[in-house]
């Protein structure tokens, strides 16, 4: 029964692209979650996923490469952020909300000036697994591969940079390198997830994973792996409870998260009760 | 030669000067402790030493072989995030500088080696948040000496410490300094603990600064009325 559901669900070229690159970009996002919900930098993801929503419709009303468009501008985005938030020039919250609203506004207007609102808003918004080209899923795998290879190589570093900024410049560790490492990778990962997952929905894939892992791992390393496996399985089963109850994609990975987050807290408050 | 120099090295922070031609040697295997109250330029003092800020005048020299990155750096607890997942070990091991990415057979020979010295084999694979605070500091002045053979700097250590942990860092801190040979640079605001333990004190205020042995250090004015202040009123942290 189970076996055969999948089996009709894979038969859709569509639900192939989604699950491919949807794993992908739960890997990335999860991995590089734990990091920036650490730096305190959880409302990063969701300020860049606006500003992809706005550049993603200025590309196709200006009739623009919607990836090569968006990337950059999301990308240069992520560098404003952390430079001036690192300045402290403006308040980090305060400049997020701004920057994620304005570009929110930007591609309201511009898609209803374009065309109309149609269709389209909803799914740039809220994601829609019939969104992708070929072309964005091979450019998919390709980013996510050197994406997951950065951070694997870096591992070390972005420990050290997440656990202690302070001590990691006086060992002579390049922080500000690490810092637009983390946030270029972060960038790519958000454009490309947005198109699954949605512009409003995107950063639940780098926040939640994280979150709940930490209810239950105490290593750096064990969180890290265990995000990353609870966000694969997590968008595995919401893309499947997506298909079967016909809902919308994004929205059932969020709420497969939830649970899974409920799960975890759940498993913690049982297992300190009976520690204590 | 002198480990460090500060020759004529002056301070600014925020754009304004906090320290003033500051003329210091710390020597090769010393124990100085550095004490003022707060906003006496303490904090910006140790940045500079660690090279992480710039002297707007004079300069900062390194001698004895000692290169960039090689002081062993204890930041103050206050600066520490409370909820991060982090075992020991990976606490410790993220001391060892390298320019290759993984940790090599000798870097993970010399961070057991530390966790060893330290005393804190046994919490190795424990989690970092869950340590009392006296483990926490053993922990990080295990990742300090991963990051140096030669020098420390240590940035108020013992402050929200209890007295006998308090005291089993000091002894760690001498240990260190008689034992293993290591120049001690420490912040701190236990005058006492400077008169004890310290070869040279340097005092900061806003105005002037004194350097010198403790002997030489109680018979200053500054020393006698910050010691005094001190006595009578416990202490300002």
């Amino acid at each position: 029964m189970m076996i055969e559901m999948l089996g009709t669900m894979l038969s859709y070229q569509f639900m192939i692209r989604a699950l491919i690159v949807g794993t992908l970009v739960s890997l990335c996002a999860a991995l590089l979650g734990v990091s920036l919900v650490l730096k305190r930098y959880s409302m990063i993801g969701d300020g860049l996923s606006h500003v992809g929503f706005g550049s993603l419709a200025v590309a196709t009303v200006l009739g623009f490469a919607p990836m090569a468009f968006t990337i950059p501008v999301v990308v240069l985005t992520a560098f404003l952020l952390l430079r001036l938030s690192s300045q402290g020039k403006l308040k980090g919250d305060a400049l997020i909300a701004m920057i994620s609203t304005g570009a929110l506004a930007v591609g309201v207007i511009v898609l209803s000036l374009g065309k109309g609102m149609t269709s389209d808003v909803n799914n740039y918004l809220f994601g829609s697994v019939l969104a992708m080209s070929d072309s964005d899923v091979s450019l998919s795998v390709v980013l996510t591969t050197i994406v997951l290879i950065t951070f694997i190589i870096f591992y070390r570093k972005i420990f050290a940079v997440t656990f202690d900024e302070m001590f990691a410049r006086a060992v002579g560790e390049k922080v500000e390198l690490y810092n637009m490492l983390l946030s270029l990778l972060t960038a790519i990962t958000i454009v490309l997830g947005m198109r699954v997952m949605g512009a409003m929905l995107i950063s639940s894939l780098i926040i939640f994973p994280a979150v709940t892992a930490m209810r239950l791992c105490k290593s750096f390393r064990s969180v890290t792996i265990c995000a990353a496996i609870i966000s694969v399985v997590c968008y595995f089963i919401g893309l499947c409870c997506s298909y079967v109850f016909a809902t919308p994609t994004g929205a059932s990975v969020v709420i497969v998260n939830i649970v899974a987050f409920l799960i975890f807290w759940v498993i913690r408050k049982i297992k300190s009760s009976v520690l204590s | 030669m002198p480990l460090i120099t500060c020759e004529n090295a002056s301070f600014a922070y925020e754009g304004h000067i906090v320290i003033d031609s500051l003329n210091l040697e710390v020597q090769s295997g010393e124990y100085l402790c550095i004490v003022g109250e707060n906003g006496s330029g303490k904090s910006t003092l140790v940045k500079g030493l660690l090279n992480l800020l710039a002297p707007v005048h004079g300069k900062v020299v390194y001698g004895n072989g000692l290169q960039r990155n090689e002081v062993g750096y204890l930041p103050q607890r206050s600066e520490m995030q409370k909820d991060f997942p982090a075992s020991v070990y990976e606490v410790v091991t993220s001391g060892c500088r390298s320019k290759s990415l993984f940790l090599t057979k000798d870097q993970k020979a010399k961070a057991n080696e530390m966790i060893d010295l330290l005393g804190i084999t046994k919490l190795k694979r424990r989690s970092f948040i869950e340590l009392s605070g006296g483990q926490q500091q053993r922990a990080l002045l295990a990742r300090a000496l991963c990051a140096t053979k030669t020098a420390l700097l240590l940035d108020e250590p013992v402050a929200g410490l209890d007295p006998l942990v308090t005291k089993e860092m000091y002894d760690i801190i001498q240990m260190l300094n008689q034992k293993q040979g290591l120049t001690i640079i420490m912040v701190s605001h236990d005058i006492n603990a400077a008169l004890r333990y310290a070869d040279r004190i340097l005092h900061m205020t806003h105005h002037k600064t004194f350097l010198g042995t403790p002997i030489e250090y109680r018979q200053s004015p500054l020393g006698m009325a910050f010691a005094n202040a001190n006595e009578g009123g416990g202490n300002d942290d």
